[in-house]
């Protein structure tokens, strides 16, 4: 589960354009309100998300509730790899 | 050439092969090739016509560059592949680096066997004899409707995009100073008539961010832009190394409860400054201050995804879905995105009653 969070944690650190420099992710602060998210973003982390946990990420998952948090983001996942 | 030829998308981009088909003979064997008659003037009214030049060539990379170099169109040919490898990974090689479907790539070729190979990779690309180029200027396919100042500047807009592609790469700051270094305004207008051509063909051209895929003609934009109860708008961005163009496009009818937007579109040469979003944060803070609701029309297909998701993270939801990928969004407008940090924004919208 740390794992998890650390990779999602890091992906975004790395690929998001920030709003201020060297901002630090908690795992609860909205990444809609530090940083910009674009088109590109989000397709680079659905991509992201459904290559590295090999999950598929539907219409119906993409409210952006399910993206506003690191910890949202893992929940999401985990709510996938739990289904088999 | 099939007779269904005309219904298909235009082209974009003619990918040429070198030996026997741009020149006579065989590079390798004699450097005394020659251009065969009349390329040189095809090629360059092509290009004037805003259609791109690419090679596909097996041959030495140096010597054929040399060549092309000697006889002065060089120029004319973006991300030529010139090496031993299959043409139809070189094909996928061009359409990824210019960032086109392949189905609006015409491939010339004098041997039926590269344009079999081709073929049998790549159904959606379009292949033709070499022995058939003289009829390349006369097929509709390479004659668009309207040539306009985007058209005219399109080569040289691509060569600005290889150059701000290889600083990027280069660059080892973070993403957000390298996008701030760059100097970029976005600029969002109403349609002046002049702007007509450029949308219409930006409704024809633009697959992969194309929200519903309607394509409107001049007539019909032209009503819509004097019409008082829609607003079609047009974004433009430059930034230090020139301008992109017009590569944006919105529709929006508005309606006395809500705001209905019918098209959003934007060049697939823009995506990567999350200039989509910048729009639709634009017209959300308008539907907001004046009080409207805002719908939004998607047609989802298998090439535009990204358009799908740039909606959904804008939280747009969706609130009828009719299985076949007719889509209504609405958006509560409790949460907006503000324009990024890196990008000047102006607006030049006059005021509306509606």
């Amino acid at each position: 589960m740390m794992e998890i969070k650390q990779k999602v944690r890091q992906f975004i650190e790395s690929n998001l354009i920030v709003f201020e420099e060297e901002v630090v992710f908690a795992d609860d602060d909205h990444i809609f309100q530090m940083g910009f998210v674009n088109s590109l973003f989000a397709m680079q982390l659905l991509t992201y998300l459904e290559q590295e946990f090999e999950i598929t990420i539907g219409n119906e998952d993409m409210d952006i509730a399910n993206f506003s948090t690191v910890n949202s983001i893992v929940h999401l996942i985990d709510k996938h790899s739990r289904v088999v | 050439m099939e007779k269904n030829e005309d219904k298909r998308k235009e082209i974009k981009c003619v990918v040429w092969d070198l030996d026997h088909t741009i020149w006579n003979g065989v590079l390798l064997e004699s450097d005394e090739v020659e251009l065969k008659a009349g390329i040189r003037e095809i090629i360059a009214e092509l290009d004037a016509r805003g259609i791109l030049h690419s090679i596909a060539s097996k041959n030495d990379a140096e010597t054929a560059m040399d060549k092309l170099r000697e006889l002065g169109i060089d120029h004319y040919f973006l991300y030529p592949e010139i090496n031993w490898s299959a043409k139809s990974l070189s094909i996928s090689c061009i359409s990824t680096n210019l960032n086109i479907g392949r189905d609006t790539i015409l491939f010339i070729d004098d041997q039926i066997f590269e344009r079999d190979e081709v073929k049998s990779e790549h159904p959606d690309v379009t292949c033709l004899d070499a022995a058939e180029y003289m009829s390349l200027l006369d097929n509709p396919r390479l004659n668009p409707r309207f040539i306009t100042e985007d058209s005219l500047r399109r080569r040289t807009m691509y060569l600005e995009d290889i150059k701000r592609k290889k600083e990027e790469d280069s660059y080892k700051g973070p993403k957000e100073s390298f996008l701030r270094s760059l100097d970029m305004k976005f600029v969002i207008s109403e349609a002046r008539e002049e702007d007509l051509k450029r949308a219409e063909e930006l409704t024809i051209r633009t697959n992969q961010l194309n929200a519903t895929g309607y394509t409107y003609s001049y007539e019909q934009l032209d009503r819509f832009r004097q019409s008082s109860d829609h607003l079609l708008l047009v974004c433009e961005l430059t930034d230090k190394y020139g301008s992109y163009g017009k590569i944006g496009l919105a529709l929006l009818e508005l309606k006395p409860t809500h705001w209905h937007l019918k098209l959003l579109l934007m060049s697939c040469r823009v995506m990567s400054r999350g200039v989509g979003t910048v729009i639709l944060t634009y017209i959300m803070q308008q539907a907001k201050n004046k009080g409207k609701r805002l719908q939004a029309d998607f047609k989802q297909t298998d090439r535009n995804k990204m358009m799908y998701v740039t909606y959904r993270f804008a939280n747009f939801k969706e609130i009828s879905n009719d299985e076949q990928g007719q889509i209504l969004f609405e958006n509560e407008l409790d949460q907006i995105q503000p324009f990024p940090p890196y990008l000047e924004v102006k607006v030049a919208v006059a005021g509306r009653q509606a």
